[in-house]
């Protein structure tokens, strides 16, 4: 009996596609449009090498900290943490509407929907530096202006995420209320914020993190918190009190950040 | 919208009738006419009849994609049909009633599900609450802390009749898919209805668990002198549970014959 022919062997498959024109072309001014950043950018080695000296030379001017101004510094630090505390609470709060608003599946109207999406949008684009800006000038120097900043920039943040959490939350059990003749308002709270409620957290959490962060800047444009001393003691040269300053920064950052990711790991 | 009035058209004897079927829809729960469905080009539904009288059990069977998903769906209008009537509890439910009327006739209808569609995080006891909704709206009927005094002793009324009263503090994630189907079956006796729908209710369990859930379930609703449409892959339980067989095969309706006298083997050509 004669042996089957050998079967001629399968070609693999290419390990890279070859670009069509239209793609390679894209390439090609992504690549052009890098290098013309590099260049915009003024990355410049040499000069980083020549400056360092002088990073180590302010290093040294700020050792040791001064410690003498820690009860202003540590009610400026506690202002801080009040403003991202109540800004994130305020902008969690109001982002869930606006979220459900900006959900496909819950907006009473396509319009409404992308009007919730827009306004979030321009939330989350706009830097709190710049809301703090407005703020400053609505309201007045002070912590309420960074607080209403944060708040914002925490609707921005958070509609996004809670919008998505609940897009993306099972649609049976929203079905079977649907079918008992639930109201959309019995809907909405019995079974989507239920099954979205541990990105919901997740993501309030985040934006503590990130208001604790952002509420330190705030005070560079005077809407209150810590940012304000620290400019003062550079402006001043007085460096031992800025390295304090920084220090207590590093904490609050740190202490949040540690609680928030401990609270995540319980509640989830 | 009456038979007549949604075939405009029809000669003067087809009327007369539809206006005697219109009469016997009356005395129905639910009366179908000439239903069509279809999802972009494939149509599922291709002109469904039929009847369900009070306190009937009828079984829908018929092969995957046959649609009796949809049918069920269609006739809650949890999808709208391109064509015809449906007749649910004495109202039109195809002639486009405004929201609170389609919500006061779907708080008259259970829908079982198969995969129970139960809120996961929330607890049982929560979870069977939410059949109150049927009945009252409202902050006290989202979660159970916060419902009222009668309203959390029937919930656990509701759970004690599916032999789950123990696990009423049990988040629905951690339940069995046949305890799950209980707690969904609680949820539908919370909502008090007069007629129940239930889509494949154990096509999702062991063969053990369905049994027992199946039982109880057709039981339960023969208690509560509810009438039954069910759809099942299970001919043995179209059999033993139903007064009336509908069949259905790619979207039209093979068979509607009482129960009484079918024969599994018969049955099965069904799914040929």
């Amino acid at each position: 009996m004669q042996s089957p022919a050998p079967a001629k062997p399968r070609p693999l498959p290419p390990r890279f596609e070859r670009p069509g024109v239209v793609r390679f072309l894209a390439y090609l001014v992504a690549l052009a449009f890098f290098i013309l950043a590099l260049e915009g950018a003024r990355i410049s080695l040499s000069d980083l090498v020549t400056g360092l000296p002088y990073m180590g030379d302010l290093l040294g001017r700020m050792v040791p900290p001064d410690i003498s101004r820690i009860g202003p510094i540590s009610r400026a630090l506690l202002e801080t943490f009040q403003m991202a505390l109540v800004g994130t609470a305020l902008g969690v709060v109001l982002s869930l509407p606006l979220a459900i608003l900006a959900t496909r599946r819950l907006s009473p109207h396509p319009l409404v929907y992308y009007g919730a999406r827009g306004l979030i949008s321009w939330f989350r684009t706009v830097p709190d530096l710049i809301w703090a800006l407005f703020f400053v000038v609505t309201v007045g120097l002070g912590p309420f202006a960074g607080t209403l900043a944060l708040m914002v920039d925490t609707m921005g943040f958070c509609g996004k995420f809670f919008a998505e959490a609940m897009e993306e939350t099972e649609p049976g059990p929203q079905e079977a209320l649907t079918a008992l003749g639930a109201r959309r308002s019995g809907v909405i709270c019995s079974a989507v914020i239920p099954a979205a409620m541990p990105s919901f957290i997740n993501t309030a959490l985040f934006s503590l993190e990130k208001a604790t962060r952002s509420s330190v800047v705030l005070g560079l444009v005077g809407a209150g918190g810590i940012g304000i001393e620290l400019k003062v003691a550079m402006d001043l040269f007085e460096y031992p009190t800025a390295a304090t300053i920084i220090l207590c920064i590093f904490a609050l950052v740190l202490a949040v950040e540690r609680v928030s990711s401990s609270l995540r790991q319980r509640i989830l | 919208m009456s038979v007549a009035a949604t075939y405009p058209s029809v000669r003067p004897g087809i009327r007369e009738a539809a206006a005697s079927q219109e009469a016997a829809a009356a005395v129905c729960e639910l009366a179908v006419r000439d239903l069509h469905k279809s999802f972009d080009r494939l149509r599922v539904l291709k002109g469904v009849s039929f009847d369900v009288s009070t306190g009937a059990s009828v079984a829908l069977i018929g092969a995957n994609g046959s649609g009796k998903s949809t049918l069920l769906r269609c006739c809650l209008r949890l999808l709208e049909p391109d064509a015809g009537s449906v007749r649910l509890l004495g109202q039109d439910i195809a002639g486009r009633p405004g929201p609170a009327a389609l919500r006061r006739l779907r708080a008259q209808v259970g829908f079982v599900f198969q995969r129970h569609n139960l809120v996961p995080r929330l607890c049982a006891l929560t979870n069977v609450l939410h059949g109150v909704q049927a009945r009252h709206g409202g902050p006290r009927s989202w979660f159970h802390p916060l419902a009222r005094k009668a309203d959390r002793e029937e919930a656990l009324h509701c759970l004690e009749m599916v032999g789950l009263a123990d696990q009423a503090a049990k988040r629905a994630d951690t339940l069995s898919g046949g305890q799950s189907q209980r707690v969904a079956i609680a949820r539908t006796l919370m909502q008090r209805p007069r007629m129940v729908f239930a889509d494949e209710p154990v096509a999702s369990l062991d063969p053990s668990a369905g049994e027992e859930v199946m039982e109880l379930f057709v039981r339960l609703m023969r208690e509560e002198g509810v009438t039954l449409l069910f759809s099942s892959h299970h001919l043995r339980h179209a059999l033993d549970y139903s007064d009336r067989l509908i069949a259905l095969r790619g979207g039209v309706k093979l068979l509607d014959a009482p129960t009484a006298g079918q024969s599994l083997d018969a049955l099965k050509s069904v799914y040929a």
